[in-house]
């Protein structure tokens, strides 16, 4: 297989004979050294396969190390309290968990309804040659750096909304008693709806792929039969496709979950940095990412190092569970189907 | 028979039963619309803004002070650097795993568990990778330093190699390992000679992948490679990358700072586009025949 003046299998085997039979106990000799050679590299793939596990673990054991100290000077007060103040050294962690959930909630309430519908499109209706390139123009977008996100969103996209969407939202709902606190304040452009939606887009390639690849593996027959019975294309994903992928779906919107929920340098650059929890989506916040980004680096003070590791920490935690739920159910429907 | 009453009633409900369908495929082609325009707005902006600040100096000079000219080479040396250390660490750990778990303990409770531990590191916050890799490596040498940017960066290789490793292991026929078998071939020599030969396309579409990844990658080097506003290769000492730079000059009150990151994002998006556009293609073409 291999080309030519490469040595052969036999070469290796016993490399001082070739053609000639070599006596027993080189032999011998020859094959020992070969289980000694399998054994050893057998060893070192495992040993690999636990530095994967190690890694996690040392990622776990190492934030739970580094958050001790703000744990145990503020206990659980650090996930209720919303101050966040490095010069009396009080810190609590409400305000950028907040933060991080209002702007996932907001990413996936728009990427989800767009990531169906686009795979639904891609399986359903569009033609057989425009499904391949479409669908890679789609996961290209997951392809860009978070970072490209960020300064496109700062420069492009927040004022862009600052003078279009923002105004009309505070227009249109300044009067309904909810709505009008909901989208209160002037249009700043950045905030907690900008970094929102800015995630939705970066989402939205996770959510489609997923999707597409469950959608097609429902088997055609089921599709068929209710098509032959006389159910529009809408009537079959509603009620043939979506009901024989829901486990697969979910697992795709907790797969874009977790990601929006760690999402850092898109949110960064948008959010604003504010550590306050605002009653309107478009006034300035924090996300637990956003606040590590900015301040690791110039935080002074053990207690104020220990409290953004404690975030991050959290912040694992957090992702850890949707991610491992996400995980689980795919692995669920990937049983099903395989 | 049915009387005209009803009749009109199944017709109206047919009707009914169109206009819906008809209104989900609008909003359908709507959201694909929707999204390959947010691609073509995004890469449009970039090369409007970010080809009008290319031109050689970029990749001839080092990062100004604001006000000054410039250009980027410090830190694309620095990202060229941190990004081949990243891969040397990080490839042959994913490979070897990935071999674990595709050749040995293809269904030991080891690889079970390795799996599903990956695809969660696959997608954890790369944020936190920096948090870990200050608390391991930064914290104790007492400094910033690029081999700290490398090593956090390797950690998030490692996931993507060990992915597509036992992805691409898999596919290998066992009639070729039971061939190798039959004629004596140790297990060993089997995977290096056999499987992995049968496998390298898809491999090299791993650690493109992973390249892609790490390239563009912001969020672990922010406290571990740190940045250098000037020419440095040491990497026991604080790295300049692109990425970093982007961060600090976008975020930065100068005009000129504002467009060399433009042109940064430029250079890193169709590095990134062009890596997993080729990865693709090796992938597809590894498929066909």
């Amino acid at each position: 297989m291999g080309p030519a003046g490469r040595p052969s299998v036999v070469d290796v085997a016993f490399p001082s004979g070739a053609g000639v039979i070599p006596d027993a106990s080189s032999r011998a000799k020859a094959i020992q050294r070969l289980r000694l050679g399998d054994i050893a590299f057998r060893f070192l793939t495992k040993t690999a396969a636990i530095g994967v596990l190690i890694i996690l673990g040392g990622v776990l054991f190492s934030l739970i190390e580094g958050s001790l100290p703000a744990l145990q000077a503020f206990g659980i007060d650090f996930l209720l309290e919303q101050r966040w103040n490095p010069v009396t050294e009080k810190f609590g962690a409400l305000a950028p968990i907040y933060g991080t959930l209002v702007t996932s909630l907001i990413a996936m309430a728009i990427a989800v309804p767009i990531g169906l519908l686009i795979a639904m499109f891609l399986t359903e209706l569009c033609p057989m040659w425009l499904r391949r390139p479409i669908g890679i123009a789609i996961e290209l977008l997951a392809g860009i750096p978070s970072i490209i996100y960020g300064i496109w969103g700062l420069f492009v996209f927040a004022p862009f909304l600052q003078d279009t969407l923002q105004p009309f939202l505070i227009a249109t709902f300044g009067n309904i008693p909810v709505l009008s606190s909901l989208f209160a304040g002037p249009p700043y452009g950045i905030g907690v709806l900008t970094a929102g939606l800015i995630l939705a887009i970066m989402v939205l390639p996770f959510i489609t792929s997923i999707s597409r690849d469950v959608f097609d593996a429902v088997p055609p027959v089921l599709k068929e039969a209710a098509y032959g019975v006389g159910c529009t294309t809408w009537e079959v994903v509603r009620n043939v496709v979506l009901p024989y992928t829901r486990v697969g779906v979910i697992g795709g919107i907790m797969l874009g979950l977790g990601r929006a929920l760690g999402e850092t340098m898109a949110v960064t650059f948008v959010i604003g940095n504010a550590h306050k929890i605002s009653a309107s989506i478009l006034a300035p916040g924090t996300t637990i990412s956003a606040t590590i980004a900015n301040e690791f680096t110039e935080a002074v003070g053990d207690l104020y190092t220990s409290s953004l590791i404690a975030l991050g920490l959290i912040l694992f935690v957090i992702t850890f569970i949707v991610l491992a739920a996400a995980r689980y159910m795919l692995l669920r429907i990937e049983r099903r189907i395989g | 028979m049915a009387t005209m009453t009803s009749a009109a009633a199944m017709n109206s409900l047919y009707a009914a039963r169109r206009r819906r369908n008809a209104i989900m495929m609008t909003l359908a082609v709507g959201a694909t619309l929707l999204g390959l325009g947010w691609l073509v707005v995004i890469l449009g902006e970039l090369v409007y803004q970010g080809f009008a600040g290319l031109s050689l100096a970029v990749f001839t000079e080092m990062t100004p002070p604001p006000g000054a000219d410039g250009g980027l080479l410090n830190p694309i040396i620095g990202s060229l650097i941190l990004t081949v250390l990243a891969v040397a660490i990080g490839t042959p750990i994913g490979m070897l795993a990935g071999t674990y778990m595709a050749e040995y303990g293809r269904h030991d409770r080891l690889s079970t568990v390795v799996r599903f531990i990956n695809d969660i590191l696959l997608s954890a916050p790369s944020i936190v990778v920096g948090l870990f890799i200050y608390e391991v490596m930064v914290a104790p040498m007492g400094h910033f330093s690029g081999l700290a940017g490398a090593v956090a960066l390797a950690v998030i290789v490692i996931p993507v190699v060990v992915r597509t490793t036992e992805d691409m292991l898999m596919l290998v026929p066992d009639q070729l390992r039971e061939a190798a078998a039959s004629i004596g071939m140790p297990r060993a020599i089997t995977i290096i000679r056999v499987c992995y030969r049968a496998a390298k396309a898809g491999m090299i579409t791993g650690v493109l992948l992973a390249i892609a990844r790490i390239s563009g990658e912001t969020a672990p080097l922010l406290f571990t490679a740190l940045n250098n506003q000037f020419w440095s290769t040491n990497l026991n000492a604080p790295m300049a990358s692109l990425p970093t730079v982007i961060f600090q000059f976008a975020l930065s009150p100068y005009k000129d700072w504002q467009k060399l990151a433009w042109t940064g994002a430029l250079i890193i998006t169709f590095t990134v586009l062009a890596l997993s556009i080729v990865a693709r293609a090796l992938a597809s073409s590894r498929k066909s025949p």
